[in-house]
């Protein structure tokens, strides 16, 4: 099993929604966070003194699959992820040991 | 005996409501420009001056500030505990209302001028030592100063110094006051390296419609009886705080490309500080150019103040402070004995006299404000200690000064 974790731009979310719902994938979940990378952030003008904020709003989403479903859902974020300009973020892939589901204790892919 | 006039009364009445109203305004014009952890740390900064500065104004503020003149510098303490400041009117002061009714209105211009000054510490005073503060600024600068401008026998009175509404006794005490105290207590922890970015605007615009609501009591209700030096102070005061808001907007725009939502509100504010010591001495079109002239000098004012370094978190230097003074300046020029006979003419009506005690106005209250709020703040920094430790810097005032937090997750 694998856990995908994509760092999206926030006006994003409805179209990845959208495209992960069309491959099968009926479950994730999102947090708000901030973080800057190459985009750097944006000027903020407060009484006419101009100020840097480098945290840039964005969203994280986190799915947990099958590790064949990876290269598809890659591939369904990307396309509707990108806006082809920077700061349309990173896709992290990375292994998970265990599943459970809270309300019944099934485990591994059952409990995906 | 004078007698009371029903109308007079009402209306100086319903402007103490007024300007009452602009104290809660205040805490949240401020408490907009803030961060999360401050917002009620702010708020009560102000708010608890209502309690405060009234009990003070009891029993010793209305007497040093109205009481019976001695050498021209203080009232004296025959009115301690309101004794004799009853139902008749004063044959002193707005002799047309009860004289209870002008204590109270005189009250609310006490209460907020030291809520004003708590801009400059924002984010980094203790309660304590700031309660402390506040009850000896009112004593010891805003009652002496109260008593030279506006008490009967005073001694810039006297000389013919002109302050409508409180350019002097309010905006440029409380502005030098907020110097003294940024100097003091020095910077908020990452200043300059991290930007201060104001938590919740919407709430500073609310703010700042209450405030210039409050102002046409300020101003309108310094005319002291319901005639038409009461209307031409309330229109003078409108057009001073839309033409200080137009006069930010535009001046920023230019300068930073963008027109803001916190330069209309700073604007605005900007020109009503400047506008109120002239407003009930100057005709309406001539309260345009004053209004205009506060918010774009006030833009700069505030704009240079990273150039000094001082960190006055909320601007009360750049906006009351320049306003009080560039008013009280104004006054010097603009002033119509046609608007107000028992003001005077200002230079461009011929009279160069005028301009010259105003600035002896600026310059005698500006002084002995800054020197004493210096003094005490460094005093009370030796015995208590005015700022709290970094830590609590750190988590918020709300949390380590009052336990409690604005907004739950």
């Amino acid at each position: 099993m694998k856990k995908i974790e994509a760092i999206i731009k926030p006006h994003r979310l409805e179209e990845v929604k959208e495209a992960l719902n069309e491959i099968g994938i009926k479950g994730m979940t999102v947090t708000e966070v901030k973080g800057y990378g190459r985009q750097k952030g944006h000027k903020e003008i407060y009484r006419g003194a101009e100020y840097q904020v480098d945290f840039m709003p964005k969203i994280k989403l986190e799915i947990v699959l099958e590790k064949e479903q990876v290269d598809k859902v890659v591939e369904a974020i990307l396309k509707s992820a990108r806006t082809g300009k920077i700061g349309d973020g990173k896709i992290f892939i990375l292994p998970v040991e265990e599943v459970v589901r809270i309300r019944t204790g099934e485990q591994g892919t059952d409990a995906i | 005996m004078n007698s009371v006039q029903p109308a007079d009364t009402a209306f100086v009445l319903v402007s103490a409501a007024l300007v009452l109203l602009m104290t809660p305004g205040l805490a949240i014009f401020y408490a907009g420009m803030v961060r999360t952890k401050n917002v009620l740390g702010t708020i009560i900064q102000s708010f608890i001056l209502i309690s405060v500065i009234t009990v003070e104004w009891i029993y010793i503020g209305y007497s040093m500030s109205f009481g019976p003149d001695v050498q021209g510098v203080i009232g004296d303490l025959s009115f301690f505990a309101l004794n004799g400041v009853g139902q008749a009117p004063s044959d002193t002061y707005a002799t047309t209302v009860p004289h209870m009714v002008f204590m109270i209105f005189q009250c609310m211009f006490a209460v907020i001028t030291p809520a004003l000054i708590t801009g400059a510490f924002a984010e980094r005073m203790r309660f304590g030592p700031f309660i402390v503060f506040s009850l000896l600024w009112a004593v010891l600068v805003y009652n002496p100063v109260c008593h030279w401008v506006w008490g009967s026998g005073g001694w810039l009175a006297r000389l013919g110094v002109l302050d409508f509404a409180g350019g002097l006794v309010v905006h440029l005490s409380c502005g030098v006051a907020a110097l003294a105290a940024a100097l003091v207590t020095g910077a908020r922890t990452g200043y300059g390296s991290e930007p201060f970015i104001p938590h919740n605007l919407p709430l500073t615009l609310l703010g700042t419609g209450l405030l210039w609501f409050g102002w046409f009591g300020f101003n309108g209700g310094s005319a002291l009886a319901a005639n038409g030096l009461a209307g031409s102070a309330f229109v003078a005061t409108h057009f001073g705080g839309m033409a200080g808001l137009a006069a930010w907007v535009v001046v920023e725009w230019i300068y930073r490309r963008k027109p803001t939502t916190l330069g209309a509100a700073s604007g605005a504010v900007a020109g009503l500080a400047t506008i109120t010591p002239a407003a009930g001495f100057v005709s309406p079109t001539s309260a345009v150019i004053i209004g205009a002239l506060g918010g774009l000098v006030c833009y700069f004012a505030v704009a240079g103040k990273t150039k000094l370094g001082y960190d006055d978190s909320l601007d009360v230097v750049g906006i009351h402070g320049v306003g009080g003074l560039l008013g009280t300046l104004c006054i010097g020029i603009f002033a119509s004995k046609l608007v107000n006979p028992a003001g005077s003419d200002g230079l461009i009506f011929g009279n160069t006299s005028l301009i010259m005690s105003q600035m002896i106005g600026i310059v005698s209250v500006g002084v002995y404000a800054f020197a004493v709020s210096w003094i005490l703040l460094k005093v009370i920094d030796k015995i208590i200690g005015l700022r709290v430790d970094v830590e609590s810097e750190h988590l918020g005032l709300d949390l380590t000064e009052h336990s409690e937090t604005a907004y739950s997750a």
